[in-house]
Formats: structure tokens, C-alpha cells, sequence
């Protein structure tokens, strides 16, 4: 049985790209595809994408089924009688940390909207003079911006934690925003972008009717690089949601989601009906960021490459 | 822009110093929490320091204990290696592949197929399902699989034996690794235009294979460069989920790695100038590799 369905998906597929090819090119194109090339890519494909997508849907599905399905052995995969006691549950978990569940939902979504916001603004303000004025010292700047791409938070923890620890901003909502700020992926990917698609014929003309480059930043680059920002927010988004400072936040009451994640999740199979529940609540956001984002996202990074 | 100054000094004065508003808080971050750990790093590595006490001068005695009389820190680094040896090229070479496969569907398969892909990397810490996955005892996921099935007899202690670790911990990683360097490659290569492959098709180019070695891979070289420094940067900062799967320190040290150790090094036991000598290390490690594969790449479909 499956291996009809898997014929059949195989079939269509393979329809599919040939029907682009006929349609769209011209037929020297079609001559560079072979049938049993086709097989085994759609194949491929399939099984990876399974791969990939499974553990996300088997995720959605345990945090709906009553504490009996979680227990049964061996574990089903469906959930038979759905049930939203797993996410009803989750405020009462946290009481012993005598801060409510809505406290850490604040804080994830407070940290990653300011970050976000800054990081769009701060990123491509330094990306336009990166790429379009005359001061000293850019392309040096821009060469460190490049190399800087290597450098995790993770790499730098110990001596970005002893800089926190002397400007005192452990136990502050600083730890979270102030080293993504510095994060050079922004700068590069808004730079990059700039150079290819914003001429540098509109910026002279906005000149000679005398504007400055604040006023050319504000009115003119910016508007026109909104699939970029987009992408920032994507990705400056994505990494500050799922952030886990370590050492740096003591205080229960500015602890975001993933430290109440790894919290639950520390209390084995009895509570993985709540501990994917929390992964759930964990994964909507960024989806629906990509969902907003992504036309303009994979528009934008065409301009990502590293010139050497 | 050439000569984007017009006016007089008053002007040119104006403009330079917008510029460097526009760029100052940019900069002074990038200064502060970039810039200066590095430097730091450099220099406490040369001293003993506990945040308490005074510094004091050791020389090069850090690189020495690391090297000569830190098993630890050694079978970290050989993790890391490993590791990154592993999951980098993987990851790279896979984040490609997918993008060039899924550059034949039609716009709106491919959407929804690199949404699949890139899934496990969007919704960031998901990897606990693994952890449900490989649990200990029966009720895991893969336990409960190969009991059901008869491959096994009795449940495996998957996370806490420093046979599995390694190799699930990269899988994993390898399944989270279609990120911003999976984007990328999609974007690019939608990119490429398809003049180009007709006229290789006129050139006599007979098969997908060849089509791409001659045309699809030399106009992608700046991106698979970009792909790749992301992947080195990942590769070798891994710590969180090794840390997240097999605790810390894993059984035996099995997936310990670089970073989780000197973050252990320095915010457990304040071992400052030693855990800076280790970053040191690491910034060098990622720097060659960084070197050499930007050699390599440069080097694809000449």
C-alpha cells in the first residue's frame, strides 16, 4: 500500500517538474533532466522532509492527548480523544516559582519586540553609511563586520559575562538586548543588500534638492529596503525568543520562556504532556514571523554572498 | 557613491557628521560586546583571574595546563572537532543540496517545502522532543519502536551512554542546521538566470550534473561562502544542546564540548583567565578554518 502511495506522490511530482520545464523553457533545458535522476530526488525529498517535519507534528499532537494516551505503551503517534489539559495545566506547574506563567509570556514577547525593533533600526542605519557615504575607515569596518559573522554569543559568553558583571547589568533586561544589538548578521545582510538595490543615481538627485543624510535615510532607503528589514526581524526575532541567558539572570521575575521550558521539561514523562505544550506556546510566535516574513525573506537574501 | 558632496565645508561638515551618528550606536555596540571580548579574552588568558582577587601575570602557563594537563579540556576539544567536522560539511553541503533540489517545483510547492525545511530551525529550542524521543525507559519514543519490533530486548539508557550520544546529539544538530544558509542558497539560486542555462544547453551541457558544476556552483560562490561561514559559526558554538540532551558533563564527557566547558570553566568556577585562554583557542580555530574554506570555495567550478 504505501509503496502505491509513494508511486503515485512520485508520479506527480515528476509531472509536475516536467510540466514546468515543457512550459517554461525551452526544449534544449528539458534534455538536462533524466527520469531516474527525477525518482531519486523526489525520493530523497520525501524522506528528509518527513524527517524534518515529524517530530514538529508528533510534538502538536502529544500536547493534546489526556495523561492515559501519554502513558500508554507502547506511545501512539495520533491522539485519539484530544484534550486542552495540558496547557490549562501549565500555570499551576509554575506556582512553586510564585511567578505567574503571563509574567515570562510579557517578558519573551517585550524583549523580542524591542530587540527586534532596535536591531532593524540600528543595523540598517549603520549598513547605509556602511555602503553608500564616504567615511573613513568603512572598509575596514566592513571587513571586522564580516569576520564578526563567526562569532556566536556562545563563543564570547565568558568575557561578554564579565562585561555585564562590571557594568552591573546582571539582573537587567540589558543581557538579553544589548549583545544581540551587536550581532553583525544584520549589518552585513542590510548592507549587502543595499549595494545591489538602491541606485546611487536617487540618492544624488535627493542631494542636489539638498537633503541630508538622515533625511535620505528616512525617506528614501528606508522604504526601499523593507524586504531586508523584514528579513532582520525574521532572524533578529527568531534568535532572541529562543535565547537562554546563561549566568547572567537570577531573577525569576525577568526569566522568559525558555528558562520556564527547561524547567518543565526537567520533569521527565510524567509531565511531557505540559513540557510540549510550552514547546507549542514556544513555537508559534517564529512561525507566524516566517509566515509574514518569508516572501520578502527569501527575496532579499539573493544579496547575501561574501565577496572575497 | 563617488562624490556625493556637494557645497561647501559647512555641507561636507554636516554630512560627516550625520554619517557618524547614523553608524555611532552601531559601532559602540559592536565595540563593546564584540570588539572588546576579544581583546579581553587575549589579554586576561595571560593571567590568573577570579573576579576577586587582583589579576596575576602566568604567561603562557594556561596554554601549557591546556594542552598538557587538562584531559578534559582535550576530550572536549576532540568533541568539538569532531562535531565540527561532521555537522559542518553536512550541514553545508545538505542546506545546499536541498535549496538546488527544491529550486525545480513551482513556486508554491517550493514555499511550502523549504517551510518544512526550515522548520526545526525556526521554532529554535523544539530539540526537547528529542529528548522525549530518546528517553530512558520504555516510554520512549525509539525504545518503545525498536522494543515493539524485537530488535532489542530491554530499554537503552540512549542519553546516558557514551556510545549513542555523539552520533544523536549530530543528528539532531543536523536537523535544526537548515537555518539562514538554507535561505540563503534558495534565494540565490532563483537568482541565477535562465539564459544562463540555456545557453549552457546550447554549449553542449548534457546533464543536471554537469550543468551544475559549470554553471549553477560558480555563480553561487559567493553565497556558498556566506553558507558556510554560517555553518563554521554553528558548527563550533554548539554547547546548548548537547547540554540540553546529555546534561552537563555528559556521560564520560562524550559530547562536552569546547564551549560548554569554558562557560563551565568560567561561570562555575571563575577560572576567568583560564576560561579566556580557551576562547582564545577556540577564536583561532574558527578563524583558519574560516581562511582556508574561503580558499576552497573560490577554488569551486574553476
Amino acid at each position: 500500500m504505501a509503496v502505491i502511495i509513494a508511486e503515485k506522490k512520485t508520479g506527480r511530482f515528476l509531472h509536475r517538474i516536467s510540466g514546468r520545464r515543457s512550459r517554461g523553457l525551452s526544449q534544449s533545458r528539458r534534455y538536462t533532466r533524466s527520469k531516474v535522476g527525477n525518482f531519486f530526488y523526489v525520493c530523497f525529498l520525501i524522506l528528509l522532509g518527513l524527517f524534518s517535519v515529524v517530530p514538529l507534528v508528533y510534538c502538536v499532537l502529544t500536547s493534546f492527548k489526556p495523561l492515559d494516551e501519554l502513558m500508554i505503551f507502547p506511545p501512539r503517534f495520533s491522539v485519539s480523544r484530544p484534550t486542552m489539559q495540558n496547557y490549562l495545566a501549565l500555570p499551576g506547574l509554575l506556582s512553586n516559582l510564585r511567578i505567574p506563567l503571563s509574567r515570562y509570556i510579557f517578558n519573551s514577547l517585550f524583549i523580542s519586540a524591542v530587540t527586534t525593533i532596535l536591531y532593524v533600526l540600528i543595523s540598517s542605519m549603520a549598513a547605509f553609511v556602511l555602503s553608500k557615504s564616504h567615511v573613513r575607515g568603512k572598509k575596514v569596518m566592513f571587513l571586522a563586520v564580516q569576520y564578526a559573522l563567526l562569532f556566536t554569543p556562545f563563543t564570547l559568553a565568558i568575557p561578554q559575562y564579565l562585561i555585564f558583571s562590571y557594568t552591573r547589568m546582571i539582573d537587567t533586561y540589558f543581557v538579553y538586548i544589548l549583545p544581540y544589538l551587536a550581532s553583525t548578521m544584520g549589518v552585513f545582510l542590510m548592507k549587502q543588500y543595499m549595494e545591489g538595490s538602491i541606485p546611487d543615481a536617487i540618492l544624488e538627485a535627493a542631494r542636489i534638492d539638498g537633503a541630508g543624510y538622515f533625511r535620505m535615510f528616512w525617506s528614501i532607503v528606508l522604504p526601499m529596503v523593507k524586504p531586508c528589514c523584514m528579513t532582520l526581524m525574521l532572524f533578529g526575532f527568531r534568535d532572541v525568543w529562543s535565547a537562554l541567558p546563561n549566568g547572567t539572570i537570577f531573577n525569576e521575575s525577568l526569566k522568559t520562556l525558555p528558562a520556564v521550558m527547561s524547567q518543565i521539561t526537567a520533569g521527565g514523562i510524567a509531565r511531557s504532556g505540559s513540557a510540549m505544550a510550552v514547546t507549542v506556546i514556544m513555537m508559534i510566535p517564529p512561525i507566524l514571523v516566517y509566515l509574514v516574513s518569508q516572501s520578502n525573506v527569501l527575496e532579499s537574501m539573493n544579496s547575501a554572498g561574501i565577496k572575497e | 557613491m563617488k562624490n556625493i558632496t556637494l557645497g561647501g565645508k559647512k555641507e561636507r561638515f554636516r554630512d560627516n557628521l550625520q554619517c557618524y551618528i547614523m553608524l555611532a550606536p552601531f559601532a559602540l555596540l559592536f565595540l563593546i560586546f564584540l570588539v572588546l571580548p576579544i581583546i579581553a579574552s587575549f589579554v586576561l588568558s595571560f593571567f590568573e583571574f577570579d573576579m576577586v582577587s587582583t589579576p596575576r601575570f602566568t604567561g603562557f602557563s594556561h596554554y601549557f595546563r591546556m594542552l598538557f594537563d587538562d584531559e578534559v579540556f582535550l576530550t572536549t576539544a576532540k568533541n568539538t572537532l569532531i562535531f565540527a567536522v561532521i555537522t559542518g560539511p553536512a550541514g553545508f553541503l545538505l542546506s545546499f543540496v536541498l535549496a538546488w533540489f527544491l529550486n525545480e517545483f513551482r513556486p508554491f510547492t517550493r514555499t511550502v517545502l523549504s517551510f518544512m525545511f526550515y522548520c526545526p530551525a525556526l521554532v529554535g529550542n523544539a530539540y526537547y522532543i528529542w529528548q522525549v524521543a530518546f528517553s530512558n525507559d520504555s516510554y520512549g519514543y525509539i525504545n518503545s519502536l525498536l522494543l515493539s519490533m524485537g530488535f532489542i530486548t530491554e530499554p537503552l539508557n540512549w542519553l546516558r551512554d557514551a556510545a549513542y550520544t555523539m552520533p544523536i546529539v549530530i543528528m539532531v544538530q543536523l536537523w535544526m542546521s537548515m537555518g539562514v544558509s538554507f535561505l540563503a542558497n534558495i534565494s540565490g539560486l532563483q537568482n541565477i538566470g535562465q539564459d544562463m542555462y540555456e545557453a549552457g544547453a546550447i554549449d553542449g551541457i548534457r546533464n543536471r550534473w554537469q550543468e551544475l558544476w559549470y554553471i549553477t556552483l560558480p555563480s553561487m560562490r559567493h553565497m556558498l561562502l556566506f553558507s558556510a561561514v554560517i555553518q563554521i559559526s554553528s558548527a563550533f558554538s554548539v554547547s546548548q544542546l548537547p547540554i540540553a540532551l546529555a546534561g552537563y558533563p555528559s556521560v564520560s564527557n562524550s559530547v562536552d564540548t569546547i564551549v560548554s566547558y569554558l562557560s563551565d570553566a568560567g561561570t562555575v568556577r571563575y577560572e576567568m583567565g583560564y576560561a579566556s585562554a580557551i576562547s582564545v583557542v577556540l577564536f583561532l580555530i574558527m578563524i583558519v578554518t574560516r581562511i582556508v574554506v574561503g580558499k576552497l570555495i573560490n577554488k569551486v567550478g574553476d
